[in-house]
């Protein structure tokens, strides 16, 4: 029987729950499953094979520990060398519960703060688990040679971020991703050199193979020979990075894109809270539409700017620096007192959106709208010296510089919210498997961690907790069972992915219409701004799934792709990314549709709370939406996990 | 501004190339040099001719993926990476020169795209810690000096994108190399490899045939990240000692 159809969009399939975590108290559940997932005896381990598909901190990190343990890794990138994966743009820090500054950190509170910060929209066994090996990265990372900043006496330094009270972020100048990259990318790289890991660098994963309901390989593109190829082994792991691309501007790097995740999703792995994106508040403004993309300005720089507007709209086209002290209003000050600048990224923000939408907003007008708030650091140059301020933000002030052409150092930043992180990913239960066995999923690609809002500088934490210490104790539960059984390059489920990859891009390169793939790729990143962004309403998302509906049916009659398949394409690579993207924007927006409540950056206006902040609704939609594929012009799923929470009580966030 | 482009167009690296020249109207100061390229591409395409192939994808200058010859310059006049320069830094009627980094070890892929896998390969021989995942002891353990760290974060600011080598008349790739052995060298935990790091780098580096340094400094100049060129010398340093203790 076939379930109705709700609102005309979706189904609602069998609630889903994860059984991966034994149920011990949240203390000691990792230790058990440890204890727990069998052991595969060094000798055997070779005869396994594992694909890792993203070279990033979770795919790196991954590649490099699976290889040293033994086992068979083949390691894909779509860039010329794993060391280009987008981890490495990351600026801020590193969140770990060491207590090293003795301000009252733990274990626990990092669980809270990282809990709260998403909301209660996050699994807590795997929050729990993220915030207990933080410790164990920080020390591992040293060892490699990881340059973190050190104080005088050779010790580590920390520093503080938003939505958190205590100093636990450990940082590499405003290169923290960097530095963190290249040693997973180092220690990837020694493996690879010891012939444990063979690299396939520039080549895009377009299919995944799926037999016996078993994830058993991948199909690959090789992006310079044109050439497409079978890769077969015991278990694939995706840590592909997230989807924000698919609003086009975003701070993600060009090729981000979301096809490993919605090509497995298509194969039956369950997408979960597609809509949570983050919105980073700190981005450079758009300054007009050549633009390919933003570009972030880290979180850090909240510890020492200010932020603000001019009290009255007439002072928006003022020299800043004309403006008095008494015409400024540090609304984040006076509206969050306890947090001030360092509200989580959802408040800071909404806050400046609400600011610019009362025409409060600075810089040059996009649109009807001055889009910028102001990031001043005149106070923390008066107070501690240009020097020093050079020495903590030198480089993130000249990049600023670079792109402006304005200097930071004498005129106040300006901000705007961007595109940054996405939240959502493929289902994964506690072990990172997805719903497709012998498919493991970790970092941004997942959706376990974060909720509905992520805290800064807990990216990189999740990328190398997962790749470096969760999923190779986990894989190797399912690994012990194999190696499975053989199967070669004829086997029908291996033949039907061959030949969709190349019925796709044969139709890719035969429509020859009269858009090229970027102006599909701008509107669809319009629309999903416009009504999927930071505040959605049910009108506006129904719009949206119209407009994305009719978008899509244009791309594939109306597409231009030039050249050849069997050569460096960059058209024809970006095309089927798009394709997917304009699948996936469908979903974001009928996900935010089904969920009537505001949480985290997701800012529903028909749920608000009489002073305008976002109002959560537990009794209602206290549950992950994994969503289930249903087929090409067929509505999708929704299977709902309902979140327990024992280990830590659930409340309405508070920031003032 | 209106400019001209004359860009370095190679269908695949069995062809021979050549030069070809492009007009280009409506150029905004505010956009980047890659932006550029968008717009030229969107409009080849427009006109039925396949778009012009470059590598970027952080443009925040720091994957290290961009890069290419401006004017004969590594990345152009700007001391920045190719995705960070703007447009700003050129002049209305200018010409402009684009060409993809020349080096022996770089094949050319296509017009602006090279191979840049030499220098993953000489990461492979030794530029890395040993250190495997899970038995790394307190971080505290061992102290650093601020010194010592911030000369190792300097170093360890290279994003090999190869522009020191494309700069460099002999493509050579000891500032590359150079920064990865100042980096590692720096640290207590990098001492147990120190000389067969430096012995199976250098041995590496001459077999993808980039060329010898002769101290002309252009690489360090052409550095969007200002690696400076005493990591050649504490290279050398090394490397001398490395051949000492295995005398």
């Amino acid at each position: 029987m076939t379930a109705p159809l709700i609102e005309g969009l979706y189904r609602e399939g069998e609630p889903i729950a994860d059984t991966a975590a034994p149920k011990v108290p949240i203390e000691t559940m990792w230790t058990q499953r440890k204890f727990d997932a069998q052991l595969v005896n060094p000798t055997n381990r070779r005869k396994l094979d594992v694909i890792i598909v993203g070279t990033g901190l979770a795919g790196a990190s991954a590649g490099a520990t699976l290889g040293e343990a033994g086992y068979n890794v083949k390691s894909f990138c779509y860039q010329d060398s794993p060391r280009r994966a987008h981890s490495i743009a990351a600026q801020g820090g590193i969140n770990a519960a060491k207590n090293y500054k003795g301000d009252g950190d733990s274990i626990y509170r990092l669980f809270y703060d990282t809990t709260k910060g998403g909301d209660y929209r996050s699994r807590e066994t795997n929050t729990y688990r993220l915030a207990e090996v933080s410790a164990d990265i920080i020390d591992q990372c040293v060892a490699q040679g990881v340059p973190f900043a050190r104080e005088y006496g050779g010790l580590l330094d920390n520093r503080s971020f938003g939505g958190v009270q205590v100093s636990r972020t450990f940082y590499a100048r405003g290169q923290t991703g960097q530095q963190l990259l290249i040693g997973a990318y180092q220690a990837l790289e020694r493996q690879i050199g010891a012939g444990t890991v063979k690299m396939y660098a520039r080549h895009e994963m377009l299919e995944l193979i799926v037999v016996d309901g078993k994830a058993r390989g991948i199909i690959a593109r090789d992006m310079v020979s044109g050439e497409i190829q079978t890769h077969l082994a015991d278990a694939v792991v995706l840590a592909t990075g997230g989807y924000g691309n698919v609003y086009f501007l975003s701070t993600n790097a060009m090729g981000c894109n979301v096809t490993a995740s919605w090509r497995a999703h298509r194969k039956g792995a369950y997408f979960a809270n597609p809509c949570y994106t983050q919105i980073h508040p700190t981005c450079i403004p758009v300054s007009g539409d050549h633009q390919s993309k933003l570009t972030l300005m880290s979180e850090s720089l909240r510890n020492d700017g200010r932020i603000w507007v001019p009290k009255r709209r007439e002072d928006c086209e003022k020299d800043p620096r004309e403006i008095p002290e008494e015409d400024r209003d540090y609304y984040l000050e006076r509206l969050y007192p306890s947090f001030g600048n360092l509200v989580p990224r959802d408040i800071a923000s909404r806050q400046a959106k609400n600011m610019c939408d009362e025409g409060r907003g600075v810089g040059p007008k996009v649109g009807d709208f001055r889009r910028g708030v102001y990031l001043d650091f005149k106070e923390a140059i008066g107070r501690l010296g240009e020097d020093a301020v050079r020495a903590k933000y030198g480089n993130l002030f000249d990049m600023y510089k670079q792109i402006t052409g304005e200097d930071p150092y004498q005129v106040p930043m300006r901000i705007y919210p961007a595109v940054h992180y996405t939240m959502g990913g493929l289902w994964v239960d506690y072990d990172l498997q997805a719903t497709i066995p012998g498919l493991f999923v970790a970092g941004e690609a997942n959706f376990s961690d974060h909720g509905a809002n992520r805290l800064g500088a807990s990216a990189l934490m999740q990328g190398l907790a997962d790749g470096y210490f969760v999923l190779p104790n986990t894989i190797r539960d399912y690994l012990a069972s194999g190696p499975y059984e053989p199967i070669d390059e004829q086997h029908p489920a291996v033949v039907e992915a061959q030949d969709a990859v190349e019925g796709r891009i044969a139709t890719l390169l035969g429509i020859n219409g009269d858009r090229t793939v970027d102006s599909f790729h701008k509107e669809l990143g319009h629309i999903m701004w416009e009504y999927c962004g930071m505040e959605r309403t049910e009108e506006g998302l129904r719009k949206a799934i119209d407009l994305i509906r009719s978008l899509r049916e244009e791309f594939w009659r109306n597409v231009r792709v030039l050249g050849a398949a069997d050569t460096l394409n960059q058209s024809l690579e970006k095309a089927g990314r798009v394709a997917d993207f304009l699948e996936l924007g469908e979903l974001m927006c009928i996900d935010a549709l089904h969920r009537r409540e505001s949480c985290g950056g997701h800012f529903r206006a028909e749920s608000q709370t009489e002073d305008g902040e976002a109002l959560r609704h537990d009794d209602e939609f206290l549950y992950v939406g994994a969503w289930a594929w249903g087929g090409d012009n067929s509505e999708p799923i929704l299977h709902k996990e309902l979140l327990e929470y024992e280990a830590i009580e659930l409340k309405q966030r508070s920031y003032k | 501004m209106k400019l001209t482009l004359k860009i370095w167009r190679q269908t695949g690296p069995e062809d021979k190339g050549g030069v070809v020249t492009y007009p280009i109207n409506d150029v905004s100061e505010d956009m980047s040099f890659l932006e550029m390229l968008d717009v030229l591409n969107e409009d080849l395409i427009a006109k039925g001719e396949e778009p012009v192939a470059f590598d970027s994808d952080c443009r925040e200058g720091i994957c290290g993926m961009c890069g290419v010859m401006i004017n004969g310059e590594a990345h152009g006049p700007e001391r920045t990476t190719t995705c960070q320069l703007h447009m700003r830094s050129f002049r209305d009627g200018d010409e402009i020169v684009i060409e993809p980094w020349r080096a022996d070890a770089f094949p050319v892929i296509k017009d602006l795209c090279v191979d840049r896998g030499s220098l993953d390969r000489i990461i492979q021989s030794g530029g890395y810690i040993s250190a495997n995942t899970g038995s790394a002891p307190d971080a505290h353990a061992t102290p650093v000096p601020k010194e010592d760290a911030d000369r190792a974060f300097m170093a360890a600011e290279c994003i090999g994108c190869g522009a020191c080598v494309a700069a460099c008349p002999n493509a050579s790739g000891m500032l590359f190399m150079g920064a990865k052995i100042t980096h590692l060298g720096e640290f207590p935990q990098g001492q147990p490899e120190r000389d067969a790091r430096v012995l199976s780098m250098t041995a590496q580096h001459d077999e993808e045939g980039f060329g010898g340094c002769t101290n002309l400094g252009e690489c360090s100049r052409a550095c969007p990240k200002g690696i400076p060129l005493n990591v050649i010398s504490q290279m050398n340093g090394d490397l001398l000692r490395a051949t000492r203790h295995q005398a």
